[in-house]
């Protein structure tokens, strides 16, 4: 019997998730013995040609990575969409539009301005912009046109179930592997992570006090986390509490806080508006006085409580101009 | 007058397309190699807290996410301009070796080195790692994956994850390692260094026995006379981590020598409309468009470079490995394209000597391993060299340590116009009278694959695109579509 | 008022034992006020999570009111002080997404405060008026289009 076909393609990516199912190391040839990779332009030489020619259903399932920005790669998602049964959102930009996603705080007018025009470094006299056509020697070339905002996933297709995590441990990719040769997935749309959140996991939930407050907040800038204790209980801001557990809480045991990667626990709308709530309830402030410093020691809100999913918030992106100025 | 498209390239991190442009008489008049995206780190990383630079700018790659965040950490020393104790500076570089080890082969074993290992006109099918496995046996392919496996695990037991590492801070590190670990890591390292020498007998028995593949590597279609720059310690050794930038001409005369905090009176970047990227260049010499020589500012970085660059290796073996490769390239400074896969895993064995150096460094394990900052942070600029070239991070902060300014110029952003001269030389070399083949198309990759581009460091770029390739004729009418 | 005037829809999270009770005891006395306020009872100002906040504003909404009893008052002891500590991170949050801290408020309302509760419903109406409409979604959508 011929084996199950797969297929991995990268949309907006860093390259981070091929890198973690590399690190299957010797169980990736316990992949390529139970499957054929029938497209990975990393590491294989497979074209559109060949995807176009995929009979629908012959390729049992696409792991996709990357947020979407450009046209073209929503034409690719579609059309495997439309050949495979099953699409998996791999990694927290195609599940919630990951770091890149933090681009939906400034405009594209600002990129480009930064990039070409503004840099330090820019020798750009006659001010030179990457066009969609252009032409050098005589000869036309075009360059694909990239969006106002980033997208994750599932807002260009129909996604069946995502694998979080930025990137998903290895672990994680060859148990998802195994599930859907195995056939036992939990219901379509789920996330493939524990229904729990970070908190209950992480290796410093025993060291939690009884009651936790909040008396001042702290940065890892000019202090060092103490290994031993929950970071909240410290002051540092960790999302764990607002984060789905399934990690491994890596962070954690590297002595840093949580920042989200996993993206929100069950039952958290808006990952952000969830910590904010929870921090407001830990802290010890008992006047408006107080609370107002309180609130001014935190620095950037939507960096930290947002570092992965702005895409995918209640509010989708900042508008107006962003104060902060080169 | 046709164009050939490929697209998109590779076997290498990043998106790209290739434009041969034929004349009349089916030779190539022009190529370019097109860059077609952009993330805008440098923007978005603005109104963020300095302190979480080494944890967002890995996300910049994924393939070299231990560079940034190595960079990332030595500029937020440069920021709140605090002297990480010793203990923590040999964790880092540490982290940094055992990183540039097996990056290094992974890009021999799983990008580049399949067109060599199993031949640059094999089927396309067999030119990728199943191939390489298939062709060296299982006995050593399963070397290259425990080696990597091993090397890995260390990293993340060292910095958290390794895939978008987090023990940098400013001053230091987050956590140190133990007896214990370093023991174990010892044990890595010893395997590395002797799959390093291994690695190199490799090459010399399937690439340099093969007077065909010598004469490929030496070639004029692979050949470009540009400057080099790479960092390099006080003995002007080649240093991953820290030292001097050092610049050599055509000749290999000493050019320039600066610290990293004056890279911006040395490099600056030149714009084209066809592609995302910037093409740095060097500003005492000038752009002069894409070409090589002495009156041009091109430049180029990463392995080949960093040998020219520099005047030996700090460490024994790799010293010996460094002169044997410049015996048979002929004299320094080395040009030929192609010997980047050489270079390439003459570094490899540098890291693993100096991961065992350090490794058997008392110090290692000290607890002493982050000092505090205590000044206000204003300005910070780091430079280290991560495997596809040198890494540049610059930040400005407010007093509170907000960012306010972030300029990087990342690896292979400064191979850039090389990276597009030497698609073209191959372009003209390969393809003549209007004679395509998908094996000489596949030779015209080679002359980027040499390179190990990252692309997504080359525009700090989010995006890939979907591939195909057209034919057009010169009034831009699609006259066929073929796929590489 | 004139017929394109833009009305201001504002949320208002009301606390059943005080505040509910006073905007209660303002419509039995027949005090005018504007009826832009859609009124949601809550058991305690504590109970309103933030994300009813960001999602009234995602979805349309121009202004939002939190009112709960007064300090030291809440039925709950604690509630309102809850609501007290995160108010002003949500605040700062808003201000870094683009919505004006105008657009929010925090007040204190005893269910005997009929008379302050129309008063702070015309004064907070006419400042959302003055803001202008937030319009987030069509705003959003508008960004959010594919070049």
């Amino acid at each position: 019997m011929a084996k199950p076909k797969v297929a991995f393609y990268w949309c907006a990516s860093c390259g981070g998730c091929e890198e973690t199912v590399v690190d299957l190391a010797e169980d990736i040839l316990k992949v390529v013995d139970a499957v054929d990779i029938a497209l990975w332009p990393v590491a294989l030489d497979f074209k559109l040609s060949h995807v176009e020619a995929w009979e629908p259903g012959e390729v049992s399932v696409a792991f996709i990575n990357g947020a979407v920005r450009l046209s073209e790669q929503a034409e690719w998602v579609r059309l495997l969409r439309e050949k495979c049964p099953m699409v998996v959102a791999f990694g927290a930009c195609a599940h919630l539009g990951g770091i890149p996603g933090l681009a939906n705080c400034t405009t594209r007018e600002e990129i480009l301005a930064n990039k070409y025009h503004r840099g330090p470094t820019v020798d750009n006299p006659e001010g030179v912009e990457p066009q969609a056509l252009s032409s050098s020697h005589g000869f036309d070339l075009t360059l694909p046109d990239f969006w106002k905002d980033v997208k994750p996933l599932d807002e260009v297709i129909d996604v069946d179930y995502y694998l979080p995590g930025c990137p998903p441990p290895a672990k994680n990719v060859g148990e998802a592997v195994n599930a859907i040769l195995s056939g036992d997935l939990p219901p379509k749309g789920s996330v493939l992570a524990p229904e729990k959140s970070l908190c209950e996991a992480c290796p410093l939930n025993d060291t939690k006090p009884e009651k936790l407050t909040i008396k001042e907040f702290k940065r890892v800038a000019t202090s060092t986390p103490n290994p031993e204790e929950c970071f909240m209980a410290q002051g540092y801001i960790c999302m764990g509490p607002a984060t789905r557990a399934g990690c491994g809480e890596r962070c954690i045991r590297a002595n840093m806080p949580c920042r989200g990667c996993f993206g929100p626990a069950p039952g958290a709308l808006d990952i952000g508006a969830k910590m904010l709530s929870s921090l407001g309830s830990l802290g010890e402030a008992e006047t408006e006085e107080a609370a107002a410093a309180f609130a001014n020691a935190m620095v950037d809100l939507t960096g930290t409580f947002y570092r992965f999913n702005l895409p995918t918030s209640l509010l989708r992106r900042r508008m107006g101009p962003n104060e902060v100025q080169a | 007058m046709k164009t050939i498209t490929v697209n998109p390239i590779t076997r290498l991190e990043g998106h790209g397309k290739i434009e041969i442009c034929l004349d009349d008489t089916g030779n190539v008049d022009r190529a370019f190699l097109q860059i077609p995206e952009l993330r805008g780190f440098e923007t978005f990383c603005l109104g963020r807290p300095a302190e979480e630079m080494p944890r967002i700018t890995p996300r910049i790659c994924g393939v070299c996410p231990t560079a940034h965040h190595l960079a990332s950490s030595k500029c937020l020393d440069d920021l709140w301009k605090v002297e990480p104790p010793p203990a923590a500076k040999k964790l880092r570089e540490l982290a940094n070796s055992a990183f540039m080890n097996e990056d290094h082969f992974l890009h021999f074993f799983f990008l580049g080195g399949p067109d060599f290992v199993v031949g640059p006109e094999a089927p396309a099918a067999e030119r990728n790692i199943l191939g390489v496995i298939q062709k060296v046996g299982m006995e050593i392919a399963g070397k290259v994956i425990r080696v990597r496996r091993e090397v890995r695990q260390m990293l993340e037991t060292m910095m958290g994850k390794v895939i978008h590492p987090l023990f940098g801070l400013p001053g230091g590190v987050s956590r140190g390692i133990t007896e214990e670990e370093r023991q174990q890591f010892l044990e890595t390292a010893n395997f590395t260094l002797e799959f390093s020498q291994f690695a190199l007998q490799l090459f010399e028995d399937v690439v340099l026995s093969k007077q065909a593949y010598v004469d490929l590597i030496l070639s004029d279609a692979y050949t470009h006379k540009t400057y080099y720059m790479g960092l390099v310690d006080e003995d002007n050794h080649v240093n991953f981590y820290d030292g001097m930038v050092r610049v050599v001409d055509p000749e290999g005369l000493e050019f320039a020598k600066f610290h990293p905090r004056d890279y911006k009176e040395h490099i600056a970047e030149h714009v084209e409309p066809w592609s995302y990227v910037t093409f740095p260049f060097l500003k005492k010499v000038g752009w002069k468009g894409f070409v090589a020589g002495g009156e041009s500012g091109v430049y180029r970085v990463a392995p080949l470079a960093r040998l020219n660059a520099a005047d030996g290796m700090a460490t024994p073996l790799a010293q010996a490995a460094y002169e044997q490769f410049f015996d048979v390239m002929g004299g320094k400074p080395a040009h030929g394209t192609l010997a980047y896969h050489w270079a390439r895993l003459v570094e490899a064995l540098y890291a693993a000597e100096r991961m065992k150096e350090l490794l058997e460094d008392p110090e290692i394990t000290s607890t002493e391993i982050r000092t505090l900052p205590t000044q206000t942070p204003d300005e910070g600029v780091a430079i280290t060299e991560a495997p596809r070239g040198t890494l540049i991070h610059n930040y400005w902060t407010d007093g509170n340590g907000i960012l306010t300014q972030v300029n990087l110029i990342v690896a292979t952003n400064h191979n850039a116009a090389p990276i597009a001269m030497s698609v073209e030389k191959a372009a003209k070399a390969m393809i003549k009278d209007g004679e395509v083949s998908e094996g000489l198309l596949n030779m015209v990759e080679m002359a980027f694959r040499s390179y190990d581009p990252c692309h997504a460091c080359a525009t700090h770029a989010l995006g890939k695109m979907p591939l195909e390739a057209r034919v057009y004729d010169k009034a831009h009418r699609l006259l066929h579509v073929c796929r590489k | 008022m004139a017929a394109d005037q833009f009305e201001p829809r504002i949320v208002g999270f009301l606390c059943r034992w005080c505040s509910y009770t006073g905007a209660d005891l303002a419509g039995t006395s027949r005090m005018q006020y504007p009826a832009n306020i859609a009124a949601i009872k809550v058991m305690c100002s504590g109970r309103v999570d933030p994300t009813f906040v960001v999602k009234a504003f995602a979805e349309g909404a121009d202004g939002v009111l939190i009112a709960g009893c007064h300090p030291g008052d809440c039925h709950y002891e604690v509630g309102n002080f809850k609501a007290m500590r995160r108010f002003p991170i949500l605040l700062k949050l808003l201000q870094e997404f683009g919505i004006e801290p105008e657009r929010v408020r925090l007040e204190w309302i005893s269910a005997s405060e009929g008379q302050l509760f129309a008063d702070l419903a015309k004064h907070f109406t006419d400042e959302v008026r003055a803001l202008g409409p937030l319009n987030w979604k069509e705003r959003t959508r508008a960004l959010c289009e594919s070049v």
